[in-house]
């Protein structure tokens, strides 16, 4: 079983393929909960202190918007934890609520620089498709360690 | 600012969602309850969610696949259900992280006929899965023709 960073972070999709075909997938929940159940101060909607964009600067210069390394300090970690990373490139909702172009363009980026196995894809637009991106899927998460599940 | 005392802390919230000719989020949230001894269960417009011990919650989810495997999925939350900061009966209209559901639970039918199909499908045959359409950004090398053959 390896970790395995999903992008979107939010993807319903990709999050249950992973955890089907017998992985961990590393989603943005899981920091978000982090946030929200550890003690602190209050801090609303997702408990983003002023520490988080401080923690950001492992992964983003100081040169850029606080609002990139606010979103580092939680996907940071998670790319840093990752094993392989299935990518689905025409998410048009992962800009706006969930984050910004420079961030996803930067987390995509850093994915590569680590050299771990990457999975392109785009959603599905036929039957058809819906089908090979499942086999897709499965082929991926089989041949990583501990496939096959 | 004040000081912040977390709630549901060492808890697990789970999303169910179901996209099923055959059951429904009551079928389903009969279901869980049956077995559900003390975990927080929520039934929603599009299935359940579900928050208690990460094992008791996992119990639950692996019970309930087993109804329709291919039409029940599954993804965890950060907030708890009725959370103030997220829940829409504070903020009203819809929760910001609706919206990427709405889209992906439009494309289930695809990936549940993908889940029904693969065991019937060849385990040696090579996916061809859809490719991520090329960047739209213009190239520098065809940007640069465009511009030699407006200065000549």
């Amino acid at each position: 079983m390896v970790k395995v960073f999903i992008y979107p972070t939010t993807s319903l999709i990709l999050s249950d393929l992973v955890a089907r075909f017998g992985h961990t997938p590393l989603s943005a929940a899981l920091q978000i909960r982090e946030h929200i159940q550890t003690p602190g101060l209050e801090s609303p909607p997702l408990q983003i202190t002023p520490e988080d964009p401080k923690k950001g600067l492992k992964w983003a210069a100081v040169e850029v918007p606080s609002g990139v390394r606010g979103r580092m300090s939680l996907y940071g970690p998670m790319l840093e934890q990752a094993e392989a990373a299935i990518i689905i490139h025409d998410a048009d909702f992962s800009f706006g609520c969930m984050g910004c172009a420079r961030t996803n363009e930067l987390i995509q980026f850093l994915l590569r620089k680590r050299g771990i196995p990457v999975l392109d894809l785009r959603y599905p637009r036929t039957e058809e498709e819906g089908i090979e991106f499942v086999a897709a899927i499965k082929k991926f998460l089989n041949e990583l360690a501990g496939g096959g599940a | 600012m004040t000081e912040y005392q977390p709630k549901y802390v060492n808890t697990v919230t789970k999303y169910v969602f179901v996209e099923s000719p055959e059951m429904t989020p009551g079928d389903l949230a009969i279901r869980a309850y049956e077995i559900s001894q003390g975990v927080m269960i929520k039934e929603t417009c599009f299935g359940l969610q579900i928050t208690g011990k990460e094992d008791e919650v996992n119990a639950i989810v692996d019970h309930l696949r087993k109804f329709d495997p291919a039409h029940i999925f599954v993804k965890d939350r950060g907030f708890p259900p009725g959370d103030s900061r997220r829940c829409r009966a504070n903020l009203g209209g819809a929760r910001p992280g609706y919206f990427g559901h709405e889209f992906e639970i439009s494309l289930s039918r695809f990936i549940s006929k993908g889940l029904v199909e693969l065991p019937k499908r060849d385990a040696l045959a090579e996916p061809k899965p859809p490719e991520p359409d090329g960047s739209a950004k213009l190239d520098a090398k065809k940007l640069r023709k465009i511009i030699e053959s407006v200065e000549t």
